[in-house]
């Protein structure tokens, strides 16, 4: 009853540095949480939601190809716990979670 | 043949006539109202049964309700908003036929029942301004039914801070020879102030209970999420700092009493007291509590009043307009003027937008109407008084560089681009084009048209419309602000790229925003207790509101 | 027009609004708090996918070791937002893991920041067992010596076993926003009837289970602002004054109880408790800031200390 999807995406930039993993965000409904790890290919972040709320699949293809174009970063990976966020509080929680990681000391 | 010209006057007299058998006093017993309205109406009447957006004369609804339906019967109703089950069974019982009105919020689902049961006939469904106008012309009441808060032995009434629609019912009917029956809460011996003039009405009652008013204007700002910060942001620096914007009126909801509530902290970051959002014609937001305490505001004008806001107002008479007696005087027709031209802002949140910026609440199988939103959410072509705001609008608006200049009103619609449930707020077609079909409107019903509409703004950012040249960048512009909606996926990147170059759409960071900066601790107010420890005590939250 | 300062402060750091793990980040001292069994490791709950749940990563609790004022403490902080704080077997599990590591270890405290309605209902057998061994965890970890501090100040409350958890606790910081119960105001109001509770009545269920009577009533040992950093006073305050764990101090709890009840058995609203015990103007002590609070009351609390 729950959706999984799973996506590995290009990114742009230079890959993020190796740091402890952040979680940001709550499952709440209306919200979700986002866990950054380093982890995977370098020029790639791969990205795996388990949601709720079904058949928006086409929807977060669209939010996370952005995402991972607007931040560039590759060598990590995150993984979604999602209680029906609608794409701007995802697009938030996601942008709030990879700053919060990259602001870390090394 | 002479023709008589005082026929109205000579028919008011044989009403009063025979009410005098029913009620010889001005004053009329309550059991007794129910057989003075069997007299005083005749079959057919216009009346309006004051029910406006806050205030409803329920009293004499209810004894209305009770008539003998072969006695009075077929009635045409006028009213600013049809809210109580007593203005259904009206129809019901065929004490009335047809309606004119504003609003019906909590009947909405009834009152297209009766319509599609062939139960009612709807004359037009009205903006505010626009039914207390027709008073004067077409539609002028012959008896009126209203509700006041006291009133004397002489029949003069207080209508107090909540005085909305009243003095413009009771002018019109008054005139013209018709009667004006006023329930009251209290018969005192002498009034705080007069509102209406004993001269003007014709009997009183004394409500069993005294009528209630909901605090439709008071958020919690608990309930204030993070991405209605950053649109609030958004706004306040994409355009109410960019116009100028001094002089405004907010529509009801979260998204604008964000705004409200970061007027202290990030308006005040930009450095805007005293130059932004002065001049407001408002009800009186608990919201804007924090702004008013921090020297934002000059002053506010209401279309009626807020439970729990009393004291606070009365305290506050430099900002608000008070009588005599130190309490709020508020004027719903007023007050939809001053919006609509001595304002050069509008911002409301809506239901459903399409690709041309029209908007509208309609939902299929519920007839709602449009209360007083579009009378300010519509550029006042009437207006000639200039504003920079109004000019620079009027100049970004200027297609032909050789035609007749002209000021423009900003006309902002507020939207996340997904509502509850996922379901996307903006669209192809508004529902409202089937709403119009179901229910045999000759008009869809808009609340706010997209050629009056001057902004979008949405999370993803400001859609200036002005700027657009022709209807496809128009659509351009709002699908570039739609998000992950359909209508957003489906927009054509490049244009949209075209169209961010030429700052016809602008992002958080083109405007400067700091997107997280947008968080919950830009609220100058987090809770209602905040709100109630900046008045100093003085507001008062109706019970629902409070935890304490 | 010159600048007016704004009558009050917003509080920078609000406990209530704060979620579990900026609460707990905030609490201790700045860097300090190290997870045990993080959200990466994704121990999480297996009992929740039959009903369309999705997992949290950390099950609803974040479980630390940590330093407040440089001593060493574990603490746990539960997320309300997730499933109510309810607490499941994975949850659970946690809470007792982290008591037998403190009877271990011996840290200068147990802090739990309590945000839950109890039990959760989905994981209902194993939730029961959990907290019930979480109960005696608790005072296991009395009787080794650690003191167990509750904080209760977040949007669920503390009701259900954790209520009893919590005072089951050395002390309690709460702040009026918090709520300390048993059964809720919507259980109570859905068995017995809106006459004996009306839960719709935030009011009425501040009153009764607020922090402001819980701690005129002494059953919560501060009251304090709802602010993070003032939790963190209070907890310091508390670390050094257990309670003790002696039939002696239960024998005594046991006839102020009783005492209690005789004084204010037939108060019908905590307004006429407050009123029978001595409180100046009780209709006031609601809107008054928690420290102007603490001072009216002195004279009428209840407490033991």
């Amino acid at each position: 009853m729950l959706e999984r999807l799973a996506f590995e995406l290009e990114c742009p930039g230079d890959p993020a540095p190796r740091a402890a993993p952040v979680v940001v965000g709550v499952v709440a409904s209306g919200n979700l949480e986002v866990l950054v790890e380093p982890a995977g290919p370098p020029g790639r972040v791969v990205i795996e939601v388990t949601t709720s709320a079904r058949g928006f699949g086409e929807i977060w293809d669209a939010v996370l190809r952005d995402f991972a174009a607007r931040h560039g970063a590759g060598g990590l990976r995150l993984s979604v716990n999602d209680a029906g966020a609608t794409p701007a509080v995802v697009t938030l929680r996601l942008d709030q979670a990879v700053e919060e990681y990259l602001a870390q000391p090394r | 043949m002479i023709r008589a010209w005082d026929g109205a006057r000579r028919n008011r007299a044989a009403r009063l006539a025979r009410a005098a058998a029913i009620s010889p006093e001005r004053w009329v017993p309550p059991d007794r109202v129910t057989a003075l309205l069997e007299v005083i109406l005749e079959p057919g009447d216009r009346v309006c049964l004051e029910g406006d957006n806050q205030k409803q004369a329920d009293f004499l609804a209810r004894c209305l309700a009770r008539v003998d339906p072969a006695r009075v019967r077929g009635l045409h109703l006028l009213l600013s908003v049809l809210a109580l089950p007593e203005h259904v069974e009206l129809f019901e019982r065929g004490i009335a036929r047809k309606v004119d009105f504003s609003f019906s919020g909590p009947q909405a689902v009834r009152l297209a029942q009766l319509v599609a049961a062939g139960k009612i006939e709807i004359g037009a469904i009205h903006t505010y301004l626009e039914l207390y106008a027709r008073y004067f012309v077409d539609l002028t009441p012959r008896v009126a039914l209203v509700a006041a808060l006291a009133a004397d032995r002489e029949g003069n009434l207080y209508t107090g801070g909540n005085t909305e629609e009243t003095p413009a019912i009771v002018e019109a009917t008054a005139f013209r020879d018709g009667l004006v029956v006023a329930q009251a809460d209290a018969r005192v011996e002498r009034l705080p102030r007069v509102d209406i003039p004993g001269g003007w009405v014709d009997f009183v009652t004394l409500a069993p209970t005294p009528s209630a008013i909901e605090p439709l204007f008071t958020r919690d700002p608990f309930q204030i999420g993070e991405v209605q910060v950053l649109m609030a942001m958004m706004v306040l620096k994409g355009i109410y700092v960019e116009y100028g914007v001094a002089r405004l009126n907010h529509g009801i909801g979260f998204d604008a009493a964000a705004i409200e509530l970061i007027l202290p902290t990030y308006g005040e970051e930009l450095g805007v007291r005293g130059r932004v959002a002065t001049h407001w014609a408002l009800n009186p937001h608990p919201t804007l509590i924090p702004a008013i305490e921090s020297g934002f505001v000059e002053s506010v004008y209401c279309f009626g009043s807020e439970l729990g806001m009393e004291a606070y107002v009365a305290a506050r008479p430099d900002v608000f307009f008070t009588g005599r007696d130190g309490a709020l005087r508020s004027n719903r027709a007023f007050a939809q003027t001053a919006g609509h031209y001595a304002c050069d802002l509008f911002i409301g949140s809506t239901l459903q937008l399409d690709l041309a910026g029209n908007s509208s609440t309609a939902t299929r199988s519920r007839i709602t109407g449009f209360g007083g939103a579009p009378n300010m959410g519509a550029d006042a072509r009437g207006r000639r008084h200039a504003s920079p705001a109004w000019l620079k609008a009027g100049r970004e608006a200027q297609r032909d560089p050789g035609a007749m200049p002209r000021g423009r009103k900003l006309v902002v619609q507020l939207l996340e681009t997904f509502r509850e449930h996922m379901q996307p707020a903006i669209v192809e077609r508004l529902d409202a084009w089937e709403l119009a079909e179901d229910l045999r409107m000759e008009l869809p019903p808009v609340m706010i048209h997209g050629d009056d509409v001057t902004h979008v703004v949405t999370e993803e950012g400001i859609a200036n419309l002005l700027l657009c040249r022709t209807a496809e960048e128009r659509a351009d512009a709002i699908r570039g602000v739609a998000g992950y909606t359909p209508v957003g996926r489906a927009r054509s990147r490049s244009a949209v790229e075209r169209l961010r170059g030429r700052g016809v759409i602008r992002r958080a960071e083109d405007l400067g925003v700091d997107k997280r900066r947008a968080t919950r601790d830009l609220l100058a107010a987090r809770t209602m207790k905040d709100l109630v420890r900046w008045s100093g005590g003085l507001y008062d939250p109706p019970a629902r509101f409070r935890s304490w | 027009m010159t600048a007016l300062p704004p009558p009050v402060p917003v509080a920078r750091s609000s406990y209530r609004e704060s979620n579990a793990r900026r609460r707990l980040a905030g609490l201790l001292d700045p860097g300090s708090l190290e997870d045990l069994l993080g959200p990466a490791e994704r121990v999480t709950s297996p009992h929740l996918e039959p009903f369309g749940i999705p997992a949290a990563f950390d099950d609803g609790v974040v479980v630390a070791a940590g330093r407040l004022d440089g001593r060493a403490v574990l603490a746990a902080s539960q997320e309300g937002g997730f499933m109510g704080g309810a607490v499941g077997e994975v949850h659970g599990a946690k809470l007792l893991g982290l008591l037998r590591r403190a009877e271990r270890e011996r840290p200068a405290a147990v802090l739990l920041l309590v945000d839950s309605g109890g039990v959760r209902l989905q994981e209902a057998n194993a939730g029961l067992v959990a907290i019930s061994e979480v109960m005696r965890g608790v005072l296991a970890a009395r009787a080794a010596g650690v003191p167990v501090i509750a904080l209760v100040g977040g949007g669920w409350g503390c009701f259900g076993g954790m209520g009893i958890v919590a005072r089951c606790c050395d002390a309690i910081v709460m702040s009026e926003e918090g709520r300390l119960g048993l059964s809720g105001p919507d259980v109570i109001e859905a068995t017995c009837g809106v006459e004996e509770l009306d839960a719709s009545d935030r009011g009425l269920v501040w009153r009764t289970y607020g922090g402001k009577h819980r701690y005129l009533l002494g059953e919560a040992d501060r009251i304090v602002e709802d602010d993070v950093a003032a939790f963190r006073v209070a907890a310091l305050e508390l670390l050094d004054a257990p309670r003790p764990l002696t039939l002696e101090a239960l024998a005594r709890e046991h006839a102020h109880l009783a005492a209690r009840l005789e004084a204010f058995g037939a108060s019908a609203d905590a307004l006429d408790l407050w009123r029978a015990a001595g409180a100046a103007e009780p209709e006031r002590l609601p809107m008054l800031d928690a420290a102007t609070f603490r001072g009216a009351v002195e004279a009428a609390r209840r407490g033991d200390r």
